[in-house]
């Protein structure tokens, strides 16, 4: 357990490892939505593209990429499903009827486009957020973003704060979980054989001393923060200075240019009546 | 004017039943500026509790009366401001038992930093601080570790670091080597003698290990909420009696040159560690041989 990492953090040496975490929240927020104007074939073509290019970009290797992806199949694969049987053209000729059955040409580009689409949100979402920035980058980044929220009494510190200490704690509690495993295994537990009713009502004994450690833990850790003068996020200062630099520029103005595009092909589109608009 | 006052200090805690039950007993003591004590006592003795009164950290101070003095501020006083608690705590930094319940960030120096960040100190000082107490600790090269890698030892070097980062005169160490391993407690026993000596910190340590008591200026020893005994290491551990009625038990090289005496054999202290025992012996040996 001692290796344990957290999280799917990917260390590498990248440009997109390197980029400012501000930049890269605000990135994969843009990305997102550049996901959902695509309206036609030609934009999910570059939509595809684009998001090869952000995995060779962030040089995470490709079996890594494809186990996020691979954790969303049934989703994706129900979903284009559904695209492809419920989608009805109006005015064209079913591809195929059989029974009840009926499907379209369009029906097979709409499960594609989804697809796509949710490829890329993925592939997106994990390049920019969990893969080149580290957990608790992301959550300095998330705080700084939000503080002006702050001024509206959303508790944004206060949640960067929880995010920060869970953090930290989880490899310890999962330390905490083995050892306690370990001694129930040497007083005869079983916590492998049997149905999983009876394997559940095994773990019971692992998660009580669990959870009464956490709370004396909670309350140790408290008073320890009250003694280091911690008070709420008024007045704090920090350590980590996060600051912009020409490539987080860069980064976003290729991540506009990127909008940019497929709106302009969108207009195209819609002007030439290319094939399969959604 | 002593750094720390206490004057006929009495504290109960409730109990479930809502009846009071006492931990402190009219305890006054005074502790001065870059003293080294020491503050022994057995379990439920109130060592413990005396080191959070002085932090303001108990739960409720409904049975708390007498009086705590620290650099002028009044800790019981009924109109203690915020600003006076925070002063408090930035003058009194305290080291807890258990290294992992008092880290609080994921990697070393930003853990480091947290005391000073929310005593509002900016960069570049903040910085500073952070990397002074990391040399101070000789933590430094772990400054981007996360702290679940390290040692118990090293943990409660980071932890002493971030009360070292708030610049406080007093540091208290509750029980701070007693989850760690001969290894740990040593690293630890060595860091906090090295901030008195070198960085004129006054150090107030509770324990029940003898032999961290023999190293001190001054030893207080707890007993049922009353300072049983209050003077120098030799001076303490000449009660030996005493000191096993309170439940403790003296350093065992200690307890040899007292048996030895008992026996007849003449002893000219101090020998409240093995060192000082053993320069004993060799003297009273080298007397009967008559060289």
């Amino acid at each position: 357990m001692k290796g344990f990492a957290l999280g799917q953090y990917y260390p590498a040496d990248s440009v997109m490892h390197r980029l400012d975490p501000r930049m890269k929240v605000i990135m994969a927020v843009a990305y997102i939505v550049a996901s959902f104007l695509c309206k036609n074939f030609y934009t999910f073509v570059l939509l595809l593209l684009s998001a090869v290019f952000l995995v060779l970009a962030s040089r995470i290797p490709l079996k890594i990429v494809f186990r996020s992806i691979r954790a969303l199949i049934f989703i994706m694969a129900f979903t284009a499903v559904l695209n492809i049987f419920w989608f009805v053209e109006k005015d064209a000729e079913p591809l195929l009827q059989w029974r009840f059955i009926t499907i379209y040409t369009g029906g097979l580009y709409n499960a594609l486009f989804i697809l796509i689409r949710i490829v890329a949100m993925v592939i997106g979402t994990s390049i920019f957020l969990t893969y080149t920035t580290s957990p608790i980058a992301l959550t300095d980044a998330i705080e700084r973003l939000l503080h002006p929220l702050a001024k509206i009494k959303v508790p944004v510190h206060e949640f960067a704060m929880m995010m920060t200490i869970a953090l930290r704690f989880i490899p310890t509690i999962v330390e905490e979980t083995d050892k306690i495993m370990s001694a129930q295994k040497a007083r005869g537990a079983d916590f492998t054989t049997g149905s999983l009713m009876k394997r559940a009502k095994a773990l019971i004994p692992v998660i009580i001393p669990l959870f009464a450690s956490a709370f004396r833990r909670a309350g140790e850790l408290a008073t320890a923060m009250e003694c280091r003068c911690y008070h709420g996020g008024e007045g704090k200062t920090k350590l980590r200075i996060l600051k912009y630099h020409v490539r987080d520029f860069l980064a976003l103005f290729c991540i506009l240019l990127f909008i940019a595009g497929i709106v302009v092909i969108n207009i195209l589109g819609a002007k030439f009546g290319w094939l399969y608009t959604m | 004017m002593p750094l720390i006052d206490i004057k006929h200090l009495s504290y109960a805690y409730r109990e479930e039943n809502g009846e009071p039950v006492p931990v402190l007993k009219d305890i006054s003591l005074s502790i001065e500026k870059g003293e080294y004590v020491v503050i022994l006592g057995h379990n439920g003795s109130g060592k413990s509790t005396l080191a959070k009164l002085l932090n303001m950290v108990v739960d409720d101070y409904e049975f708390a009366e007498g009086e705590i003095n620290v650099e002028g501020i009044n800790v019981l006083s009924e109109d203690i401001t915020e600003e006076d608690v925070l002063n408090l705590r930035k003058t009194v930094g305290m080291v807890f038992q258990n290294p992992d319940n008092q880290l609080v960030a994921t990697i070393v120096e930003e853990d480091v930093a947290f005391g000073p960040e929310n005593l509002g100190i900016p960069n570049p000082e903040l910085r500073e601080r952070v990397d002074n107490a990391l040399a101070t600790v000789g933590m430094t090269e772990y400054a981007h570790h996360e702290p679940h890698r390290l040692s118990g030892g090293q943990k409660q070097r980071v932890a002493i670091a971030g009360i070292i980062a708030m610049m406080p005169r007093v540091m208290i160490f509750d029980e701070s080597t007693a989850m760690l391993d001969p290894i740990g407690r040593r690293e630890v026993i060595d860091t906090l003698e090295m901030l008195n000596r070198e960085k004129g910190i006054t150090v107030l340590s509770i324990t029940h290990y003898m032999d961290e008591a023999a190293r001190a200026d001054r030893v207080i020893v707890l007993d049922d909420g009353k300072v049983l005994l209050d003077g120098t290491p030799a001076e303490v551990f000449s009660h030996g009696d005493m000191l096993r009625a309170a439940g403790l038990e003296l350093p065992q090289c200690t307890a040899l040159c007292y048996e030895l005496m008992a026996a007849g054999l003449e002893l000219k202290g101090p020998f409240n560690t093995p060192e000082q025992c053993a320069k004993a012996l060799a003297k009273a040996w080298r007397e009967k041989e008559g060289c």
